[in-house]
């Protein structure tokens, strides 16, 4: 009746699980608690949990992500804090049990649920903003790929408390993952997860490359588009030439699993290294799925600040591309000591390396848009500093491991962990840390607090260097990645500086979550409330129009005569906005709870696969199919907003903007 | 849908909508092109790792794999001649078609099973060898595909049912099954070459 | 801003000196055998390279961003400014350069550093063979000349080039010894090569680099690199062991444990490398030197294949 479930998976015996999840239920009872006080239940069900709006998905997604930053960093300081006391002889607080759980469910949620879902956010937010569009070319698959990566993270996030997750590292390497070695159902949590969570990212990416595609605004060509959205457009071709490869890898492993079969095993003919060849096939594009994005938000948020154009948009549009074709032929750089030949190492390794012409271009671009320019030192503007500064060093390394004869000592030490750090912390993170500071206001009509910004970013930019400047050096000592405890004398005076860094990223983490408690409670001063819709002075078509935007995004669609269209028309005293016009009604689809049934039918599905309920996972797969079924029968799919309601809307926008104008 | 709307706003409508549907429905099957791609790739790799078990000579007959192809095919011409009844409006005839079309369809999935049925039996099961996971999933693959679009033409014939007109969202609906049912006997040519014919020959 | 800007900027580059500097110590900056030292020179030499370009970009960074502050009023300031073929010439072909460079470099380490090319010193020294099993979780190291066997201690003469022929019978591993150079993945029913050789005697860590499990952290063994006459001493010192490895307990040896002592056997069956090998390939097994598939007689082929 229960599969493998019993009362023994329930880890009642292990004291810091038992605390989590004391800690998480009243933390979530409370929180459920306020909104049943508040009443809010209705509100949050009509205008979220069903929503299509693409602004309202893309900010439950970064809420999303920011619960997955939580996580993922209480693992990461977890793990730091073992290896902090793991030496000589001291076993530390976590048994290899539970360790390798942790950096297992770090990497895995990190990856998939922290900067996955927060790039997804922002190209939510911002993406039919820039182009003029009223929405995404599917808004309600953009609902489903929000529900199925949510219950993605909360079927991960379940097995804390009933089994156990993953202790195969963040891409479960077979053999070691097979059912030979790992019997558990860690693993099987660790493939339904991430293989849910990725219908929902595949989905997104056939979403927005048709809507860059299809629902550009009139005279917006594709030399025109802003970079943001190029690299978004780049971001979301890798996203379905990789994650098909994704599916198949962990497709290919989960019936090694449940059907015995010999893909990667040992025995039966198995090739484990196959296994690798797929998995880097999804992985190394991945890495420029996320990084992209953050290079697009730069590129605006410089220019921005710098009261300038972009230095060298088509160069910066080239080196985008070129990145993008190239991340597709370099994945066997991850293993080179497998043990292929000489030629076939060189050729993986020049590849990679060729990547770095590119982005260094990237960056030169970056500084030459600052060059003769009047660069404002906003917060978000710190975070792009800091990324050029620390991205470079992470790209340098990069490069190091990239040569073959050099990985052959680096490979799988700590040195590789530092790397990816570097780059991704220095790079993916901090670009979209920068890009919420900057596209906030956009979505909610306030800015976020510059003062609690800054302290953030110090925090962060400071930590970051404790954190992981030793591990370069760890690396350059020999200690390998996933050590749950040593007795090296030399390597524990670095584990300590590391940790007192992941310390001070904590310190940043709560320097981030009271910068957005301060602004929320201080939204309504004046000088926080962004009533013209354009805070910064940009350049783009989204802050043609109000902060928040209405629902509709623009009455009239813009219409774009050049690069950077919106400051092309306040220079040409053209008005965007054509405000005061004849509006026409708007074609709007109406909102559906469907999204949220097929991804709550999904986790029923997952959960029960996980453990070998076969009723229950009938039932959610039915329940899945039937949704599916019931949505396409939907013809009350769509609507128009009255043209007297659009004109209603955007006549309290312009009462705004005189009102804010004769304040100035 | 029908509001008093100004025509050019039903325009926009159309050209806002319409056309999004089929050329994402066509990007996504570039996705399960990828896939099929990868799984045929991960074919190549097994195609000589027998562990001691039966070769693709020893399990395959062709006999019922032509007629499965035979089904197949026919069954795209069908879905053919479905669409060409859906662009004149005869709705009747589509359906017809649809149903013709399923009925293929049905029969080229039940000769898939009773080979798969026939092999487990035997003991040359997906978990005999690597050579015989990957053919099971590369075809289990394309049977799932072509079940999920029996699922859906089932669902397509019962929603035009009681229809004078097509709207404009069915028609999306029937071109895009019709991309994927070609798009699937694509698939089975290149399966029923690479997997059934190379590993006789 | 300035006073924030320039402690850091010190501080970046006290640490990044310190990092090539100070490390002289550090296992890889320090190795003790010609591999490692070709690696460390590489590593060195493509570091170097690279900061003649990363160096420029942070100095830039914070000289422009402090230059064209906002406040800085006497600073040019062109609003329209956002090409110039001549700057767009300079960054793509500089870094284009520096990476031709790190690319020629490539190609010649890849060759001359490939794990599987027999080292130059076999012209002169005859090498040792050692075969290398990755056990959960333990290395078994077989010493097929010699007949014998260890487990988590692996000795050879300094000076004499080793060639390792490399087997996993349980997870996938990566067998390294930092001071020494190369690592390389141990895979079951796949034999992996590596040649390599140490310059100076010493006591060093050899470890497995990929994670394998419950009992990673323990996978340790120690590389003895011994005189010649102390080597032979040790050779009759494993040979004087009174455990024997043949098919009968190999099963036991191989069962998991952790932190597992060293172990000498004195008598290693002969072809158990290949045995190991063959029972995941139907019983074959590929012949170093004429890459030809055989096929091994062997009582193991049919046991621990589901263990």
């Amino acid at each position: 009746m229960l599969g493998k479930l019993s009362w023994s998976d329930i880890p009642i015996d292990v004291p810091i699980l038992v605390g989590t999840f004391a800690g998480a239920a009243i933390a979530g009872l409370a929180v459920l608690g306020l909104i049943t006080y508040y009443g809010k239940w209705g509100y949050l069900w009509k205008e979220w949990f069903t929503s299509v709006d693409h602004k309202r998905l893309g900010v439950m997604y970064i809420v999303l992500a920011l619960v997955a930053l939580f996580r993922g960093f209480a693992d990461a300081i977890m793990m730091r804090s073992q290896l902090a006391l793991a030496y000589a002889g001291n076993p530390g607080y976590l048994p290899p049990h539970h360790y390798d759980q942790i950096f297992s469910a770090h990497g895995t949620i990190m990856i998939f649920f922290m900067a996955m879902a927060f790039m997804t956010g922002l190209m939510n937010v911002i993406v039919p903003l820039q182009i003029g569009a009223r929405d995404v070319a599917f808004p309600f698959l953009n609902s489903l790929s929000f529900w199925m990566t949510t219950i993605s993270f909360v079927l991960i996030n379940i097995s804390l408390f009933i089994g156990e997750f993953s202790q195969c590292g963040w891409l479960a390497y077979p053999p070691l993952s097979e059912q030979q070695f790992s019997p558990g159902v860690g693993v099987d949590y660790y493939i339904w997860a991430v293989q849910l969570s990725g219908v929902g990212t595949l989905l997104t990416g056939v979403n927005f490359f048709t809507t860059i595609v299809k629902m550009r605004a009139p005279g917006m060509t594709f030399m025109k588009m802003p970079v943001f959205t190029w690299t978004i457009f780049c971001t979301s071709v890798l996203i379905m030439l990789s994650f098909p490869i994704l599916t198949v890898a962990l497709g290919l492993l989960g019936l090694d699993r449940y059907l015995g079969m010999h893909f990667f095993t040992n025995d039966g003919g198995g090739n484990q290294m196959l296994y690798l060849s797929v998995i880097w096939g999804w992985g190394h594009p991945e890495v420029y799925i996320l990084v992209l994005p953050a290079f697009g938000a730069f590129s605006e948020i410089t220019q921005t600040f710098s009261r300038k154009p972009l230095f060298g948009y088509n160069t910066m549009v080239y080196a985008t591309c070129s990145i993008m074709v190239l991340s597709m032929v370099v994945w066997l750089h991850h293993f080179f000591t497998m043990g292929a030949g000489a030629n076939v190492n060189t050729f993986f390794g020049i590849m990679t390396m060729i990547i770095a012409i590119p982005t260094g271009v990237k960056i030169f671009n970056w500084l030459f848009t600052m060059y003769k320019g009047r660069v404002e030192f906003h917060a978000t503007m710190y975070w792009v500093i800091g990324f050029m500064i620390t991205f470079t060093i992470g790209g340098m390394t990069g490069v190091m491991l990239a040569i073959p004869a050099a990985d052959f000592v680096l490979h799988n030490s700590l040195f590789v962990i530092a790397h990816f750090h570097n780059v991704i912390i220095g790079g993916v993170y901090f670009g979209y840390v920068a890009a919420m500071n900057f596209w906030f206001p956009k979505a909610f009509g306030f800015k976020l607090n510059e003062a609690w910004g800054k302290r953030a970013f110090w925090l962060w930019f400071v930590g970051f260097y404790f954190a992981f400047m030793p591990l370069y050096v760890l690396g350059f000592e020999g200690m390998t990645r996933r050590m749950n405890h040593y007795d090296n004398p030399e390597w524990y005076p670095w584990l300590l500086v590391a940790e007192a860094g992941a310390v001070m990223i904590a310190l940043g983490i709560v320097c981030q979550l009271t910068q957005i408690y301060v602004s929320i409670r201080d939204r309504n001063l004046a000088e926080n409330r962004d009533l013209t819709g354009d805070p910064w002075n940009a350049r783009t078509l989204e802050w043609s129009t109000s902060s928040p935007p209405p629902f509709y995004n623009f009455a009239v669609v813009p219409v774009v005569h050049d690069l950077d269209a919106f400051a092309h028309d306040k220079e040409a005293g053209i008005d965007t906005r054509a405000a005061g016009s004849t509006y026409q009604p708007i074609h709007m689809p109406k909102n559906t709870a469907a999204g949220f049934f097929v991804g709550m039918f999904s986790l029923i599905l997952g959960f029960a696969a996980v453990w070998w309920i076969w009723w229950l996972a009938a039932v959610g797969l039915i329940g899945v199919i039937a949704t599916v079924i019931a949505r396409s029968s939907n013809n009350d799919v769509d609507y128009y907003v009255p043209a007297s309601e659009v004109a209603r809307i955007e006549n309290e926008h312009t009462r705004n903007l005189l009102a804010a104008q004769a304040a100035e | 849908m029908a509001h008093d709307i100004t025509a050019d706003a039903a325009h926009a409508h159309e050209e806002h909508h319409e056309s999004p549907v089929v050329f994402g429905f066509w990007l996504y099957l570039m996705t399960d092109c990828i896939i099929f791609g990868t799984l045929f790739a991960v074919f190549a790799v097994m195609r000589n790792q027998f562990a001691g078990g039966p070769t693709g000579k020893d399990v395959f007959e062709l006999n019922g794999v032509g007629i499965e192809t035979a089904l197949l095919l026919l069954s795209s011409i069908t879905y053919g001649f479905g669409m060409i009844s859906a662009h004149q409006n005869k709705l009747g005839a589509l359906r017809g078609w649809l149903g013709v079309t399923f009925i293929l369809g049905l029969g080229f999935l039940f000769m898939e099973l009773r080979e798969f049925s026939h092999m487990i039996a035997e003991g040359n099961g997906p978990d005999r060898s690597a050579f015989l996971s990957a053919f099971f999933t590369l075809v289990g693959t394309h049977g799932l595909h072509v079940t999920c679009g029996l699922l859906w033409m089932a669902v397509l014939i019962v929603q035009t049912g009681g229809k004078t007109v097509l709207s404009e969202r069915m028609t999306n609906k029937l071109t895009c099954l019709s991309l994927f049912w070609h798009f699937l006997d694509i698939v089975w040519i290149c399966v029923f070459t690479f997997v059934y014919l190379m590993s006789v020959i | 801003m300035k006073k924030k800007i320039l402690p850091r900027l010190s501080s970046l580059l006290c640490l990044s000196s310190a990092f090539l500097l100070a490390g002289c110590d550090w296992a890889l900056l320090d190795p003790k055998g010609t591999i490692g030292a070709q690696e460390k020179s590489l590593i060195l030499t493509s570091t170097y390279a690279m900061l003649l370009v990363v160096i420029p970009v942070i100095v830039l960074t914070l000289l422009f961003a402090w230059q064209y502050r906002h406040s800085n009023t006497s600073a040019e300031y062109l609003p329209k400014w956002s090409h110039s073929n001549k700057i767009e010439v300079v960054i793509w072909v500089v870094p284009s350069l520096i990476i031709l460079f790190l690319a020629v470099l490539t190609y010649q380490t890849c060759h001359s550093l490939d794990p599987y090319r027999p080292l130059e010193e076999e012209a002169s020294v005859k090498p040792i063979h050692v075969e290398v099993v990755a056990l959960d979780w333990k290395w078994l190291f077989i010493y097929p000349d010699e007949g014998i066997a260890t487990v988590n201690q692996l000795a050879f003469p300094v000076n004499t080039p080793v060639d390792f022929r490399i087997t996993s019978d349980a997870v996938m591993n990566s067998f390294f010894i930092p001071q020494l150079g190369s690592q390389i993945y141990a895979m079951a029913g796949m034999q992996t090569q590596l040649h390599l050789v140490a310059n100076t005697a010493g006591n060093y860590l050899g470890e497995s680099a990929n994670f394998s499990g419950r009992g990673f952290s323990d996978m340790r063994f120690r590389a003895l690199a011994l005189s010649n006459d102390d080597y032979t001493a040790w050779v009759q010192k494993v040979k004087a062991a009174s455990e024997q490895l043949d098919n009968s307990n190999y099963p036991k040896l191989a069962a998991p444990s952790e932190a597992n002592p060293v172990e000498y056997f004195s008598h290693a069956e002969p072809g158990l490398f290949d045995q190991i090998v063959a029972k995941y390939n139907n019983g074959m097994v590929m012949d170093k030197s004429t890459g030809k598939m055989l096929h091994v007689q062997s009582a193991m082929s049919d046991m621990n294949m589901k263990e």
